[in-house]
């Protein structure tokens, strides 16, 4: 798929125009009313009822998209103006590149990244052969060890983040649907009973500010729900691609914590959980944050 | 700066030859909390400079609770969080004990508080070094030194209704 370009060339022009006006009256806030559509046809769910699971936590979910300036918001509803998006071309690219010692690409076995729009909504996702749950990156690793013949890729590696992208490019609009029963619970029980810990020296646990504090400032920061469905995401303060466990990662390193590595089972969990939280919201990686 | 400097020196000093700590601080250990969470006596033994509390509480690294708490009296500093309550006025709604105790440790006035404690070295969840990310030290300071929490509640305490 690749991009549908010149038409919107000249309104992108003009968008960028008056960003950079409004750039500088930061912290901006969001217009809690907006509705994000992704180049004038794709309609993202931002705002949705909680699904039952979180009944007495949470009525409403919000994707993070609803916390971010309307300049912030403005780079994800056209594809030339999300940077993310470079990520998701080159992914497109990588997906088409014969790696490894069996001479095949990710073509020989799937029909386009298209044809693999149910994966993103669905991840983390309970694998029956490897008998545990299973995330996109995991499974994007057997597939270059156990098929191709290639080298493991780190996980939340530039390459790996890019095959993300690309994988949840195809599926903005669809929503989240993680399976949270099944095989799958124990792992999820983990991931829930992880964000509900406090961690490190500032003690401070996922809920006590995503839960709690969602919609409240902290210093320069409006706090969200920490919803994952935007992810990967292209973040303005360091420019690039982040996937959800480098998140996580920081997020417990920044309660004074000794956080956990990208990869992890324990990230692998908390992914599943924090994934469940948002069943409902529309797919939106790559997404634009701060 | 400096007397960041002469305490740091005072810790170092003060491993190697304690008695010389005759005015011994309070180390976190042994705060003494009432049964409401506060701290009758000062961890120093004498009283903070409030000048001195206010850097402690607007600068980032320091103790930076202008991320989570506003207040008027320092509306000079960008960017007041909306996590905790407002300080206007705290000198006046609480006692200086009360707020020693609630800068040392405010799980033990607000059971399940958000706000985490400034002069506790143990009993946490995975500790890290600073925001390294990495494992805490064995030795693993407060948040804040004796001296830093009675500036800040010296500060504290200047907050008064109008």
């Amino acid at each position: 798929m690749k991009m549908k370009n010149t038409l919107r060339t000249v309104c992108t022009v003009r968008t960028v125009a008056a960003l950079t006006a409004l750039v500088l009256a930061a912290p901006a806030f969001a217009d809690e009313d907006a509705e994000l559509v992704i180049n004038g046809e794709i309609e993202i769910v931002t705002k949705t009822t909680a699904p039952a699971h979180l009944e007495g936590h949470l009525d409403e979910i919000l994707s993070g998209w609803r916390f971010r300036s309307d300049e912030t918001q403005a780079m994800e509803m056209d594809d030339f103006d999300n940077p993310g998006m470079l990520g998701a071309e080159a992914g497109f690219e990588q997906f088409e590149t014969v790696m490894g010692s069996e001479g095949k690409s990710c073509m020989d076995c799937h029909d386009g990244v298209e044809s693999l729009a149910n994966v993103r909504p669905t991840y983390p996702k309970w694998n029956d052969d490897k008998e545990a749950v299973y995330t996109i990156q995991m499974q994007i690793n057997d597939c270059l060890t156990e098929r191709m013949g290639a080298e493991k890729q780190k996980y939340d590696s530039k390459t790996m983040l890019n095959f993300e992208a690309a994988l949840a490019s195809v599926s903005r609009g669809m929503p989240v649907n993680v399976a949270i029963d099944g095989p799958a619970q124990s792992t999820w029980e983990q991931g829930k009973e992880m964000y509900y810990t406090r961690f490190g020296q500032l003690d401070l646990s996922c809920a006590n500010c995503h839960e709690q504090n969602y919609g409240n400032m902290i210093r320069a920061d409006h706090l969200s729900q920490g919803q994952i469905n935007g992810f990967p995401t292209y973040r303005l303060k360091n420019a690039q691609l982040n996937g959800a466990h480098g998140r996580f990662k920081g997020c417990i390193r920044d309660t004074r914590g000794e956080t956990f590595s990208p990869g992890s089972p324990e990230f692998v969990a908390l992914e599943l959980y924090v994934a469940s939280r948002g069943n409902g919201l529309s797919v939106e990686g790559p997404s634009v944050r701060n | 700066m400096k007397r960041i400097a002469i305490s740091l020196a005072a810790l170092t000093l003060g491993a190697v030859a304690a008695p010389l700590g005759a005015l011994a601080e309070i180390a976190p250990g042994d705060v003494q909390f009432d049964d409401y969470g506060a701290v009758e006596t000062s961890l120093t033994g004498s009283s903070g400079n409030a000048d001195e509390g206010r850097k402690i509480m607007t600068e980032k690294s320091l103790g930076n609770c202008v991320s989570c708490h506003a207040a008027e009296a320092y509306a000079d500093v960008p960017f007041h969080g909306e996590v905790g309550p407002w300080l206007d006025g705290a000198g006046s709604r609480w006692t200086e004990a009360e707020l020693r105790g609630l800068v040392i440790n405010p799980k033990k006035t607000f059971e399940g508080t958000v706000m985490p404690a400034f002069y506790k070295v143990d009993g946490f969840n995975r500790p890290g070094d600073a925001y390294t990310g990495k494992a805490a030290p064995a030795d693993l300071p407060p948040i804040l030194s004796a001296e830093q929490v009675e500036d800040v509640v010296a500060y504290l305490m200047t907050l008064k209704d109008e």
